[in-house]
């Protein structure tokens, strides 16, 4: 859907912006496809099979529908944002504090050391 | 004055009075705090304000009672109203808080053309609009109840108190006002809904405990004339159940007033865990609406099963005096229970009270019943500023100024944008005189047109470079002309005459139909047409790294906030 015109080319030396955002794609996808299967699959396509089986008196598919889907949800988002942390650190672009950030002029301090390592790593994959 | 309306009176001028306060105290002077609370505020307070704007008069009123007589069908509200939330935090929340600015017809506005913003503005005027006229009715209802009064005066004054509270606020005091709105609704919501959980299956938790009445609840409902509760499909098809349910989750991530939330955090990451923190909130809710559904409907018709009209429990005749509450002239004992009047049935119960009723059903202490009271003014009112601010900064900054008085200073922006929200409110007090369908539904129309519309827009603008101004316009148009036109073709509304339902989707159901014309078209158009210019090209690019640029040597070439094609 992103970029197709760089999609068939091999990174030279390394495209972090392509890394970063291809790894951000993946990631999203996956939680996606959770999304859809536990809300409109367990939930509403399957909700008459899945209602057969009963456990603490929820019809298991009434169950996903009523609750457990909105659990999964909640896990999603926090799931993406913690990995999305990772991400950003590993490609150096996290933003230093709550309170500092849009400022180019902030950013001027060179190497964070605490994430120097990893993100020659992400630059190097 | 009875008990319950002097506890009433009580909690709702005490929380009143709190918001009054916090209001006052964090009152703004510059456009900036007006729009976005100058971009402030913390991560798990801004979660909580999406909490109190997110949950309406709807969720917290009607959803409950909804789910009691719809209910597995009920199911549509509960996950179509979270579910969205993942696609807003994975689709939307972090890019447009990295390009920042005021409002998302502006975003539209930068992204594609000023033609497509005028469009979008309109469209988040009418998608508002729609939804401010539930909030009214809500909060009429809740006054007419409790305090005695006819629901036109409550609708009135519920619009009297929005109108000082949102013309003062601004998003500044919004946002923490809604903080405590969050807290005053989220505890009464929750504290009846424990102590019924706890009175009948002496567990106080009511999301594990209600599938213990499952099973009774549907012999009861059967005996009494109505579906299975537990059984899917009853109200509506497959079909309809999973496009409803589509249409809620995509206009959830579309709706201006959400969206705009996530432009008032500090950082992009603080936008990610907004996201979060908004939905463990209202998840909270949304796991105790269908216990509150199932135990107060169980509740109730344990109550009023074969028992003769004279010796009906008092919450009927409390209730009768809004005409929400009818008893059938014709029956001695009461045999069957609806909630369409249409039906005929001895006992007829509208939707919209069973949750302000639920303490009352239980038998629970007055001061409990006040606390309800105060928390739907809460979700009303919460909801309605936020909603007013978006029609505000609607008109003011994207279509007045921008059109009309591009060099206005900023107390004349300030001004005209209080002007927006005075006149807005007194077109929605009338609306909300006379809704035309049940609180839920008419929010349920927002969703519609805000799946059909933004929500496309937006996603292809931050996920497709290609797609360019004249897709994103015609798609919008077609999205919102087939949706507002198949709901004008199904519904009575401004005297159109209601038809079949076409392939059995309701019109709540169409958006979601909509947002997939919407899609198909813009991308067509698109590529018929020539791509956008590059420095819009730069500017998508721009918004999808959180840091202004790379912190390390390692992409020294091609650093900074500049694009490398």
């Amino acid at each position: 859907m992103t970029d197709t015109e760089r999609e068939s080319l091999g990174p030279p030396g390394g495209d972090w912006r392509r890394e970063y955002w291809r790894s951000n794609l993946r990631l999203m996808v996956v939680l996606l496809v959770i999304w859809f299967t536990v809300s409109f699959g367990f939930g509403i396509l399957l909700v008459e099979q899945l209602n057969q089986v009963t456990f603490l008196g929820f019809p298991l598919g009434f169950w996903f529908a009523q609750q457990g889907s909105i659990y999964v949800f909640v896990v999603l988002i926090l799931v993406y944002a913690m990995m999305m942390d990772r991400l950003d650190k590993r490609f150096g672009v996290e933003e230093r504090t709550e309170d500092t950030v849009f400022d180019p002029g902030e950013d001027e301090t060179g190497v964070d050391p605490e994430t120097g390592g990893s993100t020659d790593k992400g630059a190097a994959e | 004055m009875s008990d319950i309306q002097l506890w009433t009176t009580i909690a709702i001028v005490a929380s009143f009075g709190l918001y009054m306060v916090i209001a006052w105290r964090s009152r703004v002077k510059e456009t900036e705090g007006f729009y976005v609370a100058g971009q402030g505020i913390p991560t798990v307070a801004n979660g909580a304000a999406i909490g109190a704007d997110w949950m309406s008069a709807a969720s917290f009123i009607s959803m409950a009672g909804l789910i009691a007589f719809m209910g597995y069908d009920g199911t549509v509200y509960l996950m179509g109203w979270t579910g969205g939330y993942v696609l807003l935090a994975l689709l939307l929340a972090p890019y447009l808080r990295k390009w920042g600015k005021f409002t998302v017809p502006e975003f539209v506005g930068d992204r594609y053309s000023e033609l497509v913003r005028t469009i979008a503005a309109v469209a988040a005027i009418m998608i508002s609009f729609t939804y401010v006229v539930g909030q009214m009715n809500g909060g009429g209802i809740v006054f007419s109840r409790f305090l005695g009064i006819d629901i036109i005066y409550g609708v009135a004054i519920a619009s009297v108190i929005i109108f000082v509270y949102a013309v003062l606020g601004g998003m500044k005091s919004i946002t923490w006002t809604q903080v405590a709105q969050y807290t005053v609704l989220i505890i009464a919501y929750l504290i009846p809904a424990f102590a019924v959980a706890q009175v009948i299956t002496g567990i106080p938790v009511p999301q594990v405990t209600f599938g213990q009445v499952l099973s009774e609840l549907n012999d009861l409902s059967v005996q009494l004339g109505l579906g299975v509760y537990t059984d899917p499909f009853t109200t509506r098809p497959m079909i309809d159940v999973f496009l409803m349910t589509m249409a809620l989750m995509i206009g959830t991530a579309g709706l201006p007033h959400v969206i705009i939330r996530f432009y008032t955090t500090k950082t992009v990451r603080g936008s990610r865990y907004s996201a979060f923190w908004a939905l463990l909130f209202i998840a909270l809710l949304y796991t105790t609406a269908p216990a509150v559904g199932a135990f107060t409907k169980f509740n109730m018709l344990e109550g009023v099963n074969g028992t003769s009209v004279d010796a009906l429990p008092s919450w009927i005749e409390n209730w009768a005096t809004t005409g929400l509450v009818t008893v059938s002239e014709t029956a001695d004992v009461i045999n069957s229970v609806s909630n369409d009047p249409a039906a005929g049935a001895d006992l007829t119960v509208n939707n919209d009270i069973l949750v302000l009723a639920s303490p009352e059903i239980a038998s629970l202490p007055a001061p409990v019943v006040g606390l309800v009271a105060a928390g739907g003014m809460a979700a009303a009112m919460s909801t309605a500023a936020g909603l007013l601010l978006v029609i505000s900064s609607s008109v003011s900054h994207d279509l007045y100024f921008r059109g009309f008085r591009k060099n206005a200073g900023d107390s004349e922006r300030l001004l005209v944008g209080r002007i927006a929200m005075g006149g807005a409110i007194v077109v929605a007090m009338f609306a909300g005189m006379n809704p035309p369908a049940f609180v839920a539904e008419v929010v349920a129309f927002a969703f519609g047109m805000a799946a059909a519309s933004f929500f496309p827009a937006l996603v292809l603008g931050i996920f497709w470079k290609r797609c360019n101004a004249y897709g994103a316009a015609s798609g919008m148009i077609a999205g919102l002309t087939l949706t507002v036109g198949y709901m004008l073709y199904t519904l009575e509304l401004f005297g159109t005459e209601a038809n079949d339902h076409i392939f059995g989707i309701s019109p709540e159901g169409i958006g979601a139909v909509g947002a997939a014309v919407n899609i198909v078209v813009a991308v067509v158009v698109s590529l018929l047409t020539p791509p956008p210019s590059k420095r819009i090209s730069s500017m998508v690019e721009g918004i999808r790294y959180p840091a202004a640029r790379r912190r390390t040597p390692a992409g020294s070439g091609e650093q900074s906030g500049t694009p490398d094609e």
